[in-house]
C-alpha cells in the first residue's frame, strides 16, 4: 500500500499532498515538514530509499523519492510495494505529467494542482496502484478533459490560453524555465517494464 | 442603481479562480496568512450562492488551501453539494475535495450514500470512475456496508476502466466491512483471469494485500497464482505475485519447492532489475521456510548471494541498498554464505550514503564471531568518532551494544575489553542512549562475577571523572551511565581499591545537578559504600578514621535532603538520621559496622524481565473470583473507581505494619514458613537471598575460575580498548601453543565452558578460542514451572485481523451483502445466489485449461483428482514437475499432509517415506540438468524407493475405499465436481431485455417471498422508466407502495444503459403455499436510442413453485428419526427412470433447486430434510438404483408433498 504521495519543492513548499490514511491538517503539515527535512539533507547521488519517517506509518514503512530539478516526488509505502517498482511509478507519473502539460515545469504544478490530482487518480487509487501504462492514463485524462470541455460549451474560461500566459509571466520573472521532466529521461532506471 | 454596482463587484469577486488565488498568495508573501483568511471569507460568501459553478470554484480553492494546512471541514456540506452536481466538471471537483478532507469522523458523510450510489450507476463511466476514486479515500463502515453490493455489480461492468476501479476499491470495502469478503470473494477470484490486464492486475493487487495480512486463507489460490506467474508477461503483476508467494511459502514448504525452479529461471532470464530483485527475495523466503539442512538448495542460496553481490557492487546506490537489505534476510538462516562477503559489507560501512551504512550495520550483526568481534567493533568505534550526525552515531552505538551482547554475550571472549568499550562510549556527547550503556554495564557486572573487580575500578574512575557530571547540565543522556556506575560501586564495594576516594566523589556538591533518579541511586549507594568502609576500618581498629567518615556523611548528606526530588529527599533524610545515630554510637565506642552492613547483606540476583508474567496460576485458584462477598450495590462504595480502592487498601496495610510487635511477627513468619512448606504451589526455589548467599549451594556449582593474569587488571588512566585487541592476539597465540601441549586438558575445560553458556553453534574456528576469563554468566531467574508460551505480542486492535476469514468454506445462507432495500421488502436477497451465474463461468474456464493438461498426464488417479477444479491444493502441491522417474508420483491428500508436518525429518516409518520422495523428485530434476554423471547412483536409489512407493500406494488405495463407505454428512461431498447450477430461471426475453428471476423465502415471514429479477439490457438503447406489473390472484399478491391500486405497476428503481444488467426485487404475499402458482405480468419500459424513444413491453408468467417456499434447514439424524417415528406425516413417492447422473450430483441438485439438506448418506441412499416457511416438515428418502431414482417423501401436508414431488420429478427427469 502507498500511504502518502507528496510533492514539494526545494524549499519544502508543498505542491501536492495526497494521504491515503486520514490525518488532521496539522499532522499532514508536520509530515510534509518532516519528510522534507529528511529528504532535503540527502546528497544527490545517494540511494532513493529512506527509512524512519517517524510520523507516518512505522517500521514497515519506507520513503521512496526522486528529485527532479526543483521538485521532490516522495512516496511513502509499506513493505508490500516493490521499491524499484515505485521508483518506476514515479517516473511514469512524471512522464505523464510531462505529456499532459507539454513540457511540464514547477509552475504547472503550482497553478494546476487539481489537474495533477486528476492525473494521479488515474494511477493510484486509495493507496493501490491502479494503472502503470502511460498511454492508458493519458487516454483517460484526455477523454475526461474532452468531456469537461463539452460541458463547458460557451464558457469563458479558455484555460489553456491562460495557462500559457502564466508560464511566460513566470519566465519573465526568473528568466529561466526548468523543465524537470526533461531530467527524468536522463535518469538511469531500474525499469519494470521490459 | 446601487444594487447593480454591488452585484457587479460581487461578480468580480467571484471571478477569482484557483489560479488567481495561487497568484494572490504568491504576491502576498509578507502577509500570507492575512490574505488567505480574507480569501476564506470570500469563499464563504461564494458558497452561499445558489450557482453551482460558483460553489464548485470555491470548493476547488478550498482544496488548495487544505494542502497548505487549512482546515476545511466546515465546508463539508458544500462539498457534498458540489459532488451532487450534474456536470462532470463540478462533480470531479467535489469528489476531489471530499477525498482530501473527509474521514470517518465527518458527520455529513452519511448523506452521501445515495448520491454515490447514483453516481456509481451513472451511464457515464467517468461519473462512476470519479465516484469510485473519491470513495476509495473516505469509505466508512456504513458506506462500505450500504454500497458493497453496488460495487460488486460494477466488478462485472462492461468497461474495463470501471471494472479495475471497482475491483481495487473492494479492498477498502473489505477493510471497513469484513462481512463482505466472503460473498464477494468468488467474483474477485474470477477477476484474476479477466481479459483486461489492468483489471487482472487490480485483482492481483487486492488479493496480495489481503493475503499479506492473513496468508493462510489464500493458500488455496496458490495454483491459480502459479499459473499466472508462469504465463503473465506483465512485470507489475509478476512482482506482486512473487511478493505474495514470499508471504505464502512460510506456511507451506511444499509450495516453496515448486517455486524454486520457475523463480530461478526468471532470475536468469529477466532484464528488469525490480523483478530480479523480488525473485531473489522470494527465493530467500522459500529457503528460509525449507529446512536449512537441505544440501540441494545450496545452489539456490549461492545463486541468490551471488546476484545480491552483483547488486551491492553496482554503482547504482538503490541497487546497493536493496542488495544489502535482501542479504540481511539470508543472514538469519544461512549466515555462512553471507559471511564470505564480509569484505564487501565492511566496505559498505564506509559508503557516503547513510541508508547504505545503516543496512551494512544490520548485516554486521550476523557476521561477528569470537575471532573477529574485537576487530569489527574497533572499526565501528572509529566510525563513531568520525560520525557527524547524532542519529547515525546513536545507531552505531546501539549496534555495537547489540553485536556484543547478542545471544548472551556469546562472542565476547574478554569482558574487560567490553567494559572498556562501554566506558569509551561514555565519552560520546549528546547521545540519547546513555541508559543503554548503563544497562549493559549493570548487566555485565551483575552476571559476570569474574569481572566485578575490574568493573568496579572502571566505574569508580567514571564517578571520579568530572566530564560526565558537567555534561549533565546540557540535558545529556550520557549521565545515565552514572546511575550504573554508582550502583556498581556501591553494591560491589568490597572490590573497591580506594573506597574513601569514591565516597568523596559521590558526595560532591556537583552531584546535585544530576537528574533525580540518579541522585537517588547515589544516596542509596553512598550508604552501601559507607557500610563497607566502616567495616574495613573497624576491622583495622581505626576508630578515628571511621568517625571521620561518619562526619563526612553527616556534613554532605544535607545537600540531598534539600533536593527537589521526592525520592532523593526521602532517602537522604532517612539515611541522614541513620548516620547520626551511628555517630552517637561511635562516640560511645560501640562497634556498629556489623549492623550497618547487615542492612545490605545478601546478593541481588538478576530476574528475567518476563518472570513475573510467567508465574503460573496455581491450580484451583481463580483470580477473577471474589475473595469476600462482593460489596453490596450501595451508593458510595460502588462509585469509587477500583484503582483508588486498591491503593487505599495498600496504604492502609503499610501504616499498620509497624504496630505489630516483634514477637507477633516472628510467630507469623513461622506460620507462614510452615504453610509454604506444605503448599505444593509455593515457589520454593527462591529462598531468601541472604540464606542463599550463606549456604551457597547455588553458587558453588558455578566454578569461578582464576582470571588470566596476562591481562592487566587495571589499565592506568582511561582504558583503551585497543590495548586489549593486541593483548588478545598475544593471548590467543599463546593459547594455540599451549593447546598443542595440553590437548586433553583443554578438552575438559571446554566442556565446562560450553555447559555454562547458552551457546548456539559456534563456528569451528570459534571453538578454538577460549575466553580470557572463564566467565560464569548467571542466568536470569525464572519462576519454577514458568509457562513457556510467548503470546504477548498479538494486537487485538489490528484492523486486518477482522479479515482473517476462511474463504474456502462454502457460503452460508446468512452471508449476504446488504442490498438497497426496495420499499418494504424486508427479506434481503442473497447476492450469493446472484453469484451463481458467475460461478458457472468460473468453473468452466479452469476446466478448459485443465483439458490441455490432461493430455500430458494420463494418470488415472490424477484425472479423478483433477476435476476438483484445481482447488485441491494438496494435490497441486504434491504434483511434481514432469516426472524424473517413471513411477507416477502417488499423491493424495493424506500423504500430502504428512509432508507438511515432516518436511525435514529424515524419518522412519513407511508413511513418512513419501515426502522425502517428493524432495528427491525435485532433486532429480535439478540434478539431471547439472550433473549427469551421478545418474547411476540415483538409479539404485530409485529402485529402492519405488518399492516403497508401491507399498504406500497400496495402503493408500485401501484407505480410499474405506472413505467411500463412510457415510457422508453433507450433500457437498468432495469426490466429484458439482456441475454449475443456477437458481435463476428465465422469465422472459425479447430483443431489448432479458429477465431472469429467483424466489427467496425467509423463515421470518411465513406469508411473504421476495422475487429477485435480473434485468439485462441486450440492446444498444438506453432503457428507462421500467415498470413491473402483475395480475394478482386471490392467493398471491404483489406488494405495492401504499396508496396505489392493485392495477398499478411497481417502478424498477434503476435505469439500464446498454449492456448493463441489474437486479430488482419485489415482494409478494402468499396465503397458502401447498400448491404452485403462476402469475401473469408485464414489464413496460421506454427504450431510447439515437433515433428517439419508444415504449416497449414484455409479458411474462411468474411461476411460484412449492420448492421456493422451502428453506434449507439442517437436521440431525436423531431428530430426523424422531420426526419419522412420530407418525404425523403423510407419505408419497415417485420414481424416475433413466437417470445417468451420479448420485452425488443428484443430491446436490435436489439440495440446490429444492432447498433440501442431506441428513445422512450411506452408499447410494440418502435421507434429506427441509422445512417450509409455514413450518411444514418435509422428509425424503432418496435411493438410486442402476438407472433410476426413487424418492419417498413424508410431509405434514399431503398436497404440499405431492406438489413438491411433482417438481422434483421434473428436475430429476432432466438428469
Amino acid at each position: 500500500m502507498i500511504k502518502a504521495i507528496l510533492i514539494f519543492n526545494n524549499h519544502g513548499k508543498p505542491r501536492l499532498s495526497k494521504f491515503y490514511q486520514p490525518y488532521s491538517e496539522d499532522t499532514q503539515q508536520q509530515i510534509i515538514r518532516e519528510t522534507f527535512h529528511l529528504v532535503s539533507k540527502r546528497d544527490e547521488n545517494v540511494c532513493n530509499f529512506l527509512e524512519g519517517g517517524l510520523l507516518i506509518g512505522g517500521s514497515d514503512n519506507k520513503l521512496i523519492y526522486r528529485h527532479y530539478a526543483t521538485l521532490y516526488f516522495v512516496f511513502c509505502v509499506d513493505s508490500s510495494e516493490s521499491e524499484l517498482g515505485i521508483l518506476d511509478l514515479i517516473q511514469v507519473f512524471v512522464e505523464t505529467l510531462d505529456k499532459c502539460f507539454e513540457n511540464v515545469c514547477e509552475l504547472d504544478l503550482i497553478f494546476h494542482v487539481d489537474k495533477v490530482h486528476n492525473i494521479l487518480a488515474e494511477m493510484v487509487m486509495g493507496g493501490m496502484v491502479l494503472e502503470t501504462n502511460m498511454n492508458e492514463i493519458v487516454t483517460q485524462i484526455d477523454a475526461q478533459n474532452k468531456l469537461e470541455k463539452s460541458e463547458d460549451q460557451g464558457g469563458t474560461d479558455g484555460s489553456t490560453g491562460r495557462w500559457l500566459s502564466l508560464r511566460s509571466e513566470h519566465e519573465e520573472r526568473l528568466g529561466v524555465r526548468r523543465h524537470f521532466a526533461a531530467l527524468c529521461f536522463k535518469a538511469k532506471l531500474p525499469c519494470v517494464s521490459p | 442603481m446601487a444594487l447593480k454596482m454591488v452585484k457587479g463587484s460581487i461578480d468580480r469577486m467571484f471571478d477569482k479562480n484557483l489560479q488567481d488565488l495561487v497568484r494572490g498568495i504568491r504576491n502576498h508573501k509578507e502577509d500570507e496568512a492575512k490574505y488567505i483568511s480574507q480569501c476564506i471569507d470570500e469563499i464563504k460568501q461564494e458558497l452561499k450562492q445558489d450557482n453551482i459553478a460558483v460553489k464548485a470554484n470555491a470548493v476547488c480553492k478550498l482544496t488548495y488551501l487544505q494542502m497548505l494546512g487549512y482546515d476545511i471541514s466546515w465546508a463539508a456540506f458544500n462539498i457534498i453539494e458540489v459532488m451532487s452536481a450534474s456536470k462532470f466538471t463540478f462533480k470531479r471537483i467535489g469528489y476531489l475535495a471530499a477525498s482530501q478532507c473527509f474521514h470517518e469522523g465527518t458527520d455529513v458523510i452519511m448523506l452521501t450514500t445515495n448520491q454515490i450510489r447514483k453516481d456509481l450507476s451513472s451511464p457515464s463511466q467517468y461519473d462512476t470512475g470519479v465516484a469510485l476514486t473519491g470513495l476509495s479515500c473516505f469509505v466508512t463502515p456504513d458506506l462500505a456496508r450500504d454500497l458493497a453490493n453496488d460495487i460488486m455489480t460494477l466488478m462485472s461492468h462492461t468497461k474495463p476502466y470501471i471494472r479495475k476501479k471497482a475491483v481495487l476499491i473492494m479492498y477498502k470495502v473489505f477493510l471497513k466491512y469484513p462481512e463482505s469478503l466472503r460473498p464477494a470473494f468468488p467474483r474477485l477470484k474470477e477477476k484474476l483471469e479477466d481479459p483486461d490486464p489492468g483489471v487482472q492486475s487490480a485483482a492481483v493487487n487486492v488479493i496480495c494485500e489481503l493475503a499479506r495480512r492473513n496468508p493462510k486463507n489464500y493458500l488455496s489460490l496458490a495454483p491459480l497464482f502459479f499459473k499466472l506467474m508462469t504465463s503473465s508477461t506483465n512485470n507489475w503483476v509478476l512482482i506482486k505475485i512473487i511478493k505474495l508467494f514470499g508471504a505464502l511459502t512460510p506456511l507451506e514448504p511444499r509450495l516453496g519447492k515448486k517455486l524454486i525452479e520457475p523463480l530461478t529461471n526468471l532470475i536468469h532470464s529477466t532484464s528488469a532489475m525490480s523483478l530480479l530483485y523480488e525473485c531473489v527475495n522470494t527465493v530467500i523466503a522459500v529457503l528460509i521456510s525449507l529446512s536449512s539442512g537441505m544440501p540441494n538448495h545450496s545452489a539456490s542460496i549461492q545463486l541468490c548471494v551471488q546476484k545480491l553481490r552483483i547488486l551491492i557492487e553496482d554503482s547504482d546506490q538503490n541497487l546497493k541498498y536493496l542488495g544489502l537489505l535482501a542479504m540481511s534476510k539470508i543472514l538469519k538462516t544461512h549466515p555462512k554464505s553471507v559471511q564470505s562477503h564480509k569484505d564487501l559489507i565492511l566496505q559498505c560501512l564506509d559508503d557516503k550514503d547513510e541508508s547504505i551504512r545503516l543496512r551494512a550495520l544490520d548485516l554486521l550483526y550476523g557476521m561477528v564471531s569470537k575471532k573477529n568481534l574485537m576487530e569489527i567493533v574497533k572499526k565501528l568505534m572509529t566510525h563513531v568518532d568520525k560520525a557527524e550526525g547524532t542519529t547515525y552515531r546513536d545507531e552505531l552505538l546501539t549496534k555495537i551494544i547489540d553485536i556484543c551482547s547478542q545471544s548472551n554475550y556469546q562472542y565476547i571472549t574478554n569482558f574487560e575489553w567490553y567494559i572498556s568499550i562501554l566506558v569509551e562510549l561514555t565519552r560520546l556527547e549528546g547521545t540519547r542512549h546513555g541508559h543503554l550503556i548503563a544497562a549493559q554495564m549493570l548487566d555485565v557486572a551483575i552476571r559476570v562475577k569474574a569481572i566485578r573487580r575490574f568493573a568496579v575500578s572502571q566505574m569508580s574512575s567514571l564517578l571520579d571523572s568530572a566530564h560526565l557530571v558537567t555534561s549533565s547540565t546540557q540535558r545529556n543522556g550520557i549521565c545515565e551511565v552514572l546511575y550504573a556506575a554508582a550502583w556498581i560501586c556501591g553494591e560491589f564495594s568490597e572490590h573497591l581499591q580506594e573506597p574513601h576516594q569514591t565516597l568523596e566523589a559521590m558526595l560532591r556538591p556537583k552531584v546535585t545537578t544530576l537528574p533525580g533518579h540518579i541522585q537517588a541511586v547515589y544516596v542509596q549507594n553512598v550508604v552501601k559504600l559507607y557500610a563497607s568502609i566502616l567495616q574495613q576500618q573497624e576491622q583495622a581498629a581505626e576508630a578515628e578514621a571511621a568517625q571521620e567518615v561518619t562526619q563526612l556523611m553527616v556534613e554532605r548528606l544535607p545537600q540531598f535532603v534539600q533536593s527537589a526530588d521526592l525520592e532523593v529527599q526521602e532517602r537522604a533524610s532517612c539515611i541522614l538520621q541513620l548516620v547520626k545515630h551511628v555517630q552517637k554510637l561511635q562516640a560511645k565506642g560501640v562497634p556498629v559496622a556489623e549492623e550497618v552492613s547487615a542492612l545490605f547483606a545478601g546478593e541481588l540476583n538478576p530476574v528475567a524481565p518476563k518472570a513475573q508474567k510467567k508465574v503460573p496460576v496455581p491450580e484451583g485458584l481463580d483470580l477473577d473470583a471474589w475473595i469476600n462477598e462482593p460489596p453490596s450495590d450501595s451508593e458510595s462504595e460502588d462509585e469509587k473507581p477500583k484503582a483508588i480502592f486498591h491503593d487505599e487498601e495498600q496504604r492502609h496495610v503499610r501504616h499498620r505494619q509497624p504496630e505489630v510487635d516483634e514477637e507477633e511477627l516472628a510467630r507469623r513468619r513461622e506460620a507462614r514458613k510452615l504453610e509454604q512448606a506444605n503448599n505444593p504451589f509455593y515457589i520454593k526455589s527462591s529462598p531468601s537471598p541472604q540464606k542463599r548467599y550463606q549456604d551457597a549451594p547455588g553458587v558453588e556449582h558455578i566454578p569461578v575460575v582464576q582470571i588470566d593474569l596476562s591481562v592487566p587488571l587495571k589499565v592506568p588512566g582511561m582504558p583503551m580498548s585497543d590495548q586489549y585487541v593486541k593483548l588478545e592476539e598475544e593471548r590467543r597465540h599463546r593459547q594455540r601453543l599451549e593447546k598443542d601441549k595440553k590437548k586433553r586438558k583443554k578438552k575438559e575445560k571446554e566442556k565446562k565452558g560450553k555447559h555454562r553458556r547458552h551457546s548456539s553453534l559456534p563456528t569451528e574456528s570459534d571453538e578454538d578460542i577460549a575466553p580470557a576469563q572463564q566467565v560464569d554468566i548467571v542466568t536470569e531467574e525464572m519462576p519454577e514451572n514458568a509457562l513457556p508460551s510467548d503470546e504477548d505480542d498479538k494486537d487485538p486492535n489490528d484492523p486486518y485481523r477482522a479479515l482473517d476469514i476462511d474463504l474456502d468454506k462454502p457460503l452460508a445462507d446468512s452471508e449476504k451483502l446488504p442490498i438497497q432495500k426496495h420499499r418494504d421488502a424486508e427479506t434481503s436477497k442473497s447476492p450469493e445466489k446472484e453469484d451463481v451465474p458467475v460461478a458457472e463461468k468460473k468453473s468452466k474456464k479452469p476446466k478448459k485449461k485443465e483439458k490441455k493438461h490432461k493430455e500430458k498426464e494420463r494418470d488415472k488417479e490424477k484425472k479423478k483428482e483433477k476435476e476438483k477444479k484445481g482447488e485441491d491444493l494438496d494435490f497441486w502441491l504434491s504434483t511434481t514437475p514432469p516426472p524424473a522417474t517413471t513411477v507416477p508420483a502417488p499423491s493424495t491428500e493424506e500423504i500430502g499432509v504428512h509432508a507438511v508436518t515432516t518436511p525435514k525429518d529424515e524419518c522412519e516409518g513407511s508413511k513418512r517415506e513419501e515426502p522425502e520422495d517428493e524432495d528427491d523428485d525435485v532433486e532429480h530434476d535439478q540434478e539431471r540438468k547439472s550433473s549427469r554423471h551421478k545418474k547411476k547412483k540415483h538409479k539404485k536409489e530409485k529402485e529402492e524407493r519405488s518399492k516403497d512407493k508401491k507399498k504406500t500406494k497400496k495402503k493408500q488405495s485401501e484407505r480410499e475405499e474405506a472413505t467411500a463407505v463412510e457415510p457422508v454428512e453433507n450433500g457437498a461431498a468432495e469426490e466429484e465436481p458439482i456441475p454449475p447450477m443456477s437458481s435463476y430461471c428465465l422469465l422472459a426475453e425479447n430483443s431489448y431485455i432479458k429477465m431472469t428471476y429467483d424466489i427467496q423465502a425467509s423463515l421470518q415471514k411465513d406469508s411473504q417471498v421476495t422475487v429477485s429479477i435480473i434485468l439485462e439490457n441486450q440492446s444498444s438503447s438506453f432503457l428507462k422508466n421500467m415498470e413491473l406489473n402483475v395480475l394478482d390472484s386471490l392467493n398471491t399478491k404483489m406488494a405495492r407502495p401504499e396508496g396505489s391500486s392493485v392495477h398499478d405497476g411497481v417502478p424498477v428503481p434503476f435505469q439500464l444503459p446498454p449492456g448493463v444488467s441489474n437486479e430488482a426485487q419485489f415482494v409478494f404475499t402468499i396465503q397458502s403455499i401447498v400448491m404452485a402458482q403462476k402469475l401473469k405480468g408485464t414489464l413496460s419500459f421506454i427504450a431510447k436510442d439515437d433515433n428517439g424513444a419508444t415504449h416497449e413491453k414484455l409479458d411474462f408468467r411468474l411461476l411460484f413453485s412449492c420448492s421456493s417456499y422451502l428453506i434449507t434447514t439442517p437436521c440431525y439424524s436423531d431428530a430426523f428419526a424422531k420426526l419419522l417415528e412420530s407418525g404425523d406425516l403423510c407419505m408419497n413417492s415417485i420414481k424416475v427412470d433413466g437417470t445417468s447422473m451420479s448420485f452425488h450430483n443428484l443430491l446436490a441438485k435436489i439440495c440446490f433447486h429444492h432447498h433440501f439438506s442431506v441428513v445422512e448418506r450411506v452408499d447410494s441412499c440418502a435421507s434429506m430434510y427441509s422445512r417450509s416457511i409455514q413450518g411444514h416438515h418435509v422428509c425424503l428418502l432418496v435411493k438410486k438404483g442402476e438407472n433410476s431414482v426413487s424418492v419417498d417423501g413424508k410431509c405434514s401436508d399431503a398436497t404440499l408433498l405431492s406438489s413438491l414431488l411433482e417438481e422434483m420429478k421434473a428436475t430429476l427427469a432432466q438428469c
